[in-house]
């Protein structure tokens, strides 16, 4: 069984976020750049499905600048296959991110595909639900737990009450939560091998996508900053305070 | 144009984070028309007619919506929002489902969380885990949107007097099946919506002890969370967590327990009105957002806050 893993590259998770002092958004220049922790589950993911005998061949894909490519062999590295790289230096918002996607499960035709719930940057929580909804395949999201049955996939979702199971034909979307797995960490002797690995170049023009969205941002600000209170001396001061001062109690 | 609002709820009551998505259509301006689809939901949609500022009420009411199956409420809502000019759902793991579908099945963009509305078509919204807040413009002819249900104060459920629709639509797109769920049983507060919310970090130590706060929980008639740090080291299940990853609570009192304030958990609560830290480390980040800080070790603090609160309430 192929398995389709769609990458992004995106801000450390360690780096401290600062607001542009023009208010266009974040600063970028010279931050460390990682692949997206979701999407690290994602390629952990595929990665256990290979070692348990179910995927024949991981194929990563990512949606990026030149750099990318660096986040498609941080994934060849941890036991993908091959890799493909939709180079480009637009804004790519959920859906044309989705429709290229779509364009490369046409091609390749997947039993499954892999993506993380959202990127820690612009924490849309989309594009792999539109993904699904272009292709008409069925959409397990925010994944605990991914068991192949056959022709059929249970996935057990974290759901706000707890979990909640569901059943997909095959081939279907998964986008991965947190508790999914713990990704492992690429040994150098796998980061030297990554480098032979075939990684495919394209453009959106050549999967025939145009990625204008719809949306536009017209300004990024930080956050209105908390004053910090006061330190209480006891219990006894706290619960006091919060009875007669703040009266929520 | 006017708004479709999707009901959130569980087919047999109504969920507050309804009504707050219903004030956030408000903020937009336009009819309201509320969509209840579930199974059996009579209850539902007598209860949302009554919301205050609903023009109409329209109910799927059949087995193929009865678990939320995100691909049939795709086609559902994306079948009837073609006459709306916005959708708008909450932001809960229901409407994060399926609403990315609606969106791309009418292939226009959507808006995810948003916490204001600054017109028709601009919101804004968190980016970065709330290190950054960004003004967007939708230019699409549909606006999808989801709400952060606690940034909008909830509008009245009761007043209301609109009228009811039954569709006769049912979308089955048979790529998934409901297997299971097992939900957390608890007589206390849901989470998001309790007015005053009690969280425990890794300084717990081990799930066990998180008794304590379930006792003064239960004083104060608080529904208990918890950090990542704590479902990641396996104290509570996943449901309890507070922070960008998890739920965004923003109750009257927040009572941070043995949580560090790792910038991600404060996403998910530093919207709280009052915030109270107990925490032995008194360089811990969560100060610098609490109102009231106690640098105390939990196990004796939370014992005394327990007795503390039994004098007064």
């Amino acid at each position: 069984m192929k398995v389709l893993v769609a990458v992004k590259r995106v801000i450390d998770y360690n780096v401290k976020v600062r607001v542009k002092p023009d208010n266009t958004g974040v600063d970028l220049a010279n931050v460390k750049m990682a692949m997206n922790p979701f999407c690290e589950i994602a390629v952990e993911e595929a990665v256990r499905l290979k070692e348990k005998g179910v995927a024949t061949e991981i194929v990563v894909v990512s949606i990026g600048p030149k750099a990318a490519q660096e986040q498609i062999r941080t994934a060849l590295a941890l036991g993908a296959d091959r890799g493909i790289h939709i180079e480009t230096d637009e804004d790519v918002q959920s859906l044309a991110a989705a429709k290229l996607l779509k364009a490369v499960v046409e091609k390749e035709e997947p039993r499954l595909v892999i993506l993380g719930k959202q990127s820690i940057d612009s924490d849309n929580n989309q594009t792999g639900q539109m993904l699904a909804a272009l292709t008409g395949m069925g959409q397990g999201t925010f994944a605990s737990e991914v068991e192949i049955d056959g022709e059929k996939v249970n996935v057990t979702r974290e759901v706000d009450g707890g979990l909640m199971t569901v059943s997909l034909g095959l081939p279907a979307v998964v986008t991965t939560d947190l508790r999914l797995n713990e990704p492992r960490y690429a040994s150098l002797p796998n980061i030297m091998k990554a480098k032979k690995k075939p990684l495919d170049n394209m453009s959106p023009a050549d999967l025939g996508v145009d990625v204008a969205g719809g949306l536009s941002v017209l300004k990024v600000e930080a956050p209105a900053a908390r004053q910090a209170g006061i330190k209480v001396d006891d219990v006894a001061q706290l619960v006091d305070k919060l009875k007669n001062e703040a009266k929520v109690i | 144009m006017s708004i479709l609002v999707i009901a959130e709820h569980d087919n047999s009551s109504l969920k507050q984070a309804t009504l707050n998505v219903v004030a956030a259509a408000k903020a937009v301006g336009g009819d309201i028309d509320v969509l209840v689809a579930g199974e059996n939901v009579s209850a539902v949609s007598e209860a949302a007619a009554r919301i205050d500022g609903v023009n109409k009420v329209l109910v799927a009411d059949n087995a193929v919506y009865g678990h939320f199956l995100g691909e049939n409420l795709g086609e559902l809502v994306a079948e009837l929002g073609k006459n709306y000019g916005h959708i708008f759902a909450a932001a809960g793991t229901v409407g994060k489902d399926f609403m990315p579908r609606v969106a791309a099945l009418l292939d226009v963009a959507q808006v995810s969380d948003i916490m204001r509305v600054e017109s028709e078509d601009t919101f804004v919204r968190p980016i970065y885990a709330g290190n950054a807040i960004a003004t967007v413009k939708n230019s699409d002819s549909i606006k999808v949107v989801t709400v952060r249900a606690t940034a909008f104060d909830p509008v009245a459920g009761e007043g209301g007097s609109a009228s009811v629709e039954n569709l006769d639509i049912v979308k089955d797109a048979g790529l998934s099946s409901f297997v299971k769920e097992e939900l957390a049983k608890s007589d206390r507060p849901d989470l998001a919506s309790a007015g005053i919310v009690i969280s425990g970090g890794r300084g717990m130590q081990n799930g066990e002890n998180f008794k304590m706060l379930e006792q003064v929980a239960d004083l104060l008639g608080a529904a208990v969370g918890a950090s990542r740090a704590a479902v990641d080291a396996g104290f509570v299940p996943n449901d309890m967590q507070v922070g960008q990853t998890g739920k965004i609570v923003a109750p009257q009192l927040y009572v941070a327990v043995g949580i560090s304030g790792a910038i991600q958990h404060l996403a998910g609560m530093s919207d709280s009105k009052v915030i109270v830290a107990i925490n032995k480390d008194e360089e811990a980040p969560i100060f610098q957002v609490a109102d009231y800080g106690l640098v105390a070790d939990l196990f004796d603090a939370v014992p005394e806050l327990e007795a503390e609160l039994k004098k007064v309430i």
